[in-house]
């Protein structure tokens, strides 16, 4: 057997810890220090982050996120199929906010084809854009406090998701991944049913959502957890590229509904929220209080919701109801077209981004006048903000980690493309 | 619009020698310059305090296959006190496969020029920390080059070995 002395314990050991399938090298010796190798399969790193730990004891000296464990190549597939065809896929990103990135997709694809959507259609996608928020941000909170340590609020948080998504059921049939909105308008129009249930949500929703914050607002356990916790400025939170309610959060006004508003959000009454501390407990206000704007504005959109199309009249470009393409040659001769040849936006390029649950969500398209982008980038929120990880946990403990990668709610499906 | 005409005015008498393309669609400008002068130029936009581009939304590439110049790099930059969106481009060629990295100047761009360098293989030159980002260090290819097929290549990424 070979014997190992006390001047190669240490190579051995980070040979062991690094072996082969990594790509993470440590220079200088550790002398003190430990490296702690933290997910792909953690629960608390939601989904597959993982995070590579340099710890002196207890304390985080330096950390370095690895991405890519959900790589699918996302922006590779929308390069290869239609405009139309990427819309299931734009699911996936976000996984916990289906339909706002439906609505992202179809309101930058409108924008380079150039394309309008009648006034109910982008009602109905402001609110479940909304809806998705609401949906989220429960998540979020829910599973932040189950990080920390408090199990109740999740289960009480993804009660009322669960509202959400029968909501979502009646309203486009499918209560996860959506694919709801088409470009030019949305699938079919919202029934009486579902905005009924959505009305019932609404007014059911705030004293539901007081009480899962009585839980927690002022459990000692909670706040000692969080308070103080990843604190970053707001000039190093626009610095490394935060956004939504992460950057919000070190009190910076950035909400790109009020900056660059798209949709009817000009003509919603809402507040951006911001909290100035920048440290966990803020994010975490900062979330509780957006849900309860979200759900300020669905209820403006459910009282001024026009009626009318749900679906633009401009055949050339956007796929015609299916009773015209059955009863009239020219809808069969577009439909026809736009099915095996795409859309065919002009030459041209656009970046449009809306308010995602998570920040910033936009997409860049390049079109060479073809069925299918040229060049489509995806700039998702979660990315960058994750890109904060190394400076928030430096210096803090392992299990401030934790909390505060529940604090900046990463989602990986949308992170790693 | 006004902020258009005082960047541009801005950039022309900063950089007298550069020239600076504007192209305009949808109501968004792109400024297309040479790649020498990327950092000088961004600096200029981040730090003047007409203008005031204090965000680095996006950093990302586009390979156009069989053109001269193969790949385009793209900046999408965004002012908070004018909440006005630019996007910046320069052109890179396949001989020389590199370009200045602005992580100096948003440190947001760090990791998008890992992922730009991982998908089209564009090297940023003073660039921190330039390793891939989603995929292993070992792959080979840059899966976002239009001659990567799609359906990936067999063999590519290799698979643990039994022992």
């Amino acid at each position: 057997m070979e014997r190992i002395t006390k001047d190669d314990v240490h190579p051995k050991i980070i040979e062991a810890l690094l072996g082969a399938d990594s790509d993470i090298t440590v220079e200088d010796a550790l002398e003190n220090e430990m490296i702690l190798n933290m997910g792909p399969q953690h629960p608390a790193t939601h989904g597959v982050l993982r995070v590579v730990l340099r710890l002196d004891g207890e304390t985080v000296i330096a950390a370095v996120p690895e991405l890519g464990y959900l790589h699918r190549g996302y922006e590779k597939m929308a390069e290869n199929m239609g405009y139309y065809d990427f819309i299931p896929h734009t699911d996936r990103l976000d996984y916990l906010s289906p339909l706002a990135n439906n609505v992202s997709w179809v309101l930058a694809v409108e924008k380079l084809a150039g394309i309008e959507a009648p006034p109910r259609a982008q009602y109905i996608r402001m609110m479940i854009a909304e809806f998705a928020r609401i949906a989220s941000h429960l998540v979020a909170i829910g599973s932040l406090a189950m990080d920390v340590g408090a199990l109740t609020v999740f289960l009480w948080t993804l009660r009322e998701r669960e509202k959400i998504l029968d909501i979502w059921d009646i309203l486009c049939g499918a209560r996860f991944t959506n694919s709801y909105t088409r470009i030019g308008g949305i699938a079919n129009d919202a029934s009486p049913e579902a905005m009924a249930k959505a009305k019932w949500f609404i007014d059911q929703f705030l004293p539901n959502l007081d009480e899962c914050e009585r839980l927690i607002n002022k459990n000692r356990i909670f706040i000692e957890r969080l308070d103080g916790v990843g604190v970053i400025s707001a000039a190093d939170a626009l610095e490394i590229g935060m956004t939504g309610p992460s950057l919000r959060g070190s009190g910076v006004e950035y909400d790109v509904r009020r900056a660059n508003p798209y949709l009817f959000y000009n003509d919603m009454d809402f507040k951006v929220i911001t909290y100035p501390e920048g440290d966990s407990l803020a994010r975490y206000f900062v979330r509780v209080d957006e849900a309860k704007e979200s759900a300020k504005i669905i209820r403006q959109i459910l009282e001024k919701m026009p009626e009318g199309e749900v679906l633009a009249n401009q055949p050339k470009k956007v796929l015609p109801k299916k009773q015209e393409i059955y009863s009239r040659m020219e809808e069969l001769i577009h439909d026809f077209m736009l099915v095996n040849f795409g859309i065919n936006p002009p030459v041209g390029e656009i970046y449009s981004a809306i308010e995602n649950s998570k920040g910033e969500m936009g997409f860049y398209l390049v079109s060479k006048g073809e069925g299918h982008p040229w060049k489509c980038k995806i700039k998702s929120p979660s990315f960058s903000n994750l890109q904060a990880l190394p400076h928030l946990v430096q210096g803090r403990m392992i299990s401030d980690v934790v909390a505060i990668i529940g604090s900046i709610d990463p989602i990986m499906g949308e992170a790693d493309k | 619009m006004e902020l258009k005409e005082t960047i541009l005015k801005n950039l022309k008498e900063k950089f007298p020698a550069v020239n600076f393309e504007e192209t305009e669609f949808r109501g968004e400008l792109t400024l297309t310059f040479d790649k020498k002068f990327v950092v000088e130029v961004c600096s200029f936009l981040k730090e003047n305090t007409e203008l005031q581009f204090n965000m680095c939304t996006d950093v990302t590439a586009i390979d156009w296959a069989k053109r001269k110049n193969r790949f385009t790099v793209v900046y999408q930059i965004y002012s908070l006190s004018h909440k006005f969106r630019l996007r910046l481009k320069c052109n890179v060629d396949e001989s020389d496969c590199s370009i200045n990295s602005v992580s100096s100047v948003w440190k947001s761009a760090n990791w998008y020029e890992r992922e730009t360098y991982d998908m089209y293989g564009i090297t940023f030159n003073n660039h921190p920390d330039l390793r891939r980002m989603y995929m292993p260090e070992d792959f080979e290819y840059h899966p976002l080059r239009k001659d990567f097929p799609l359906m990936g290549i067999p063999g590519s990424l290799p698979l643990p070995k039994k022992d």
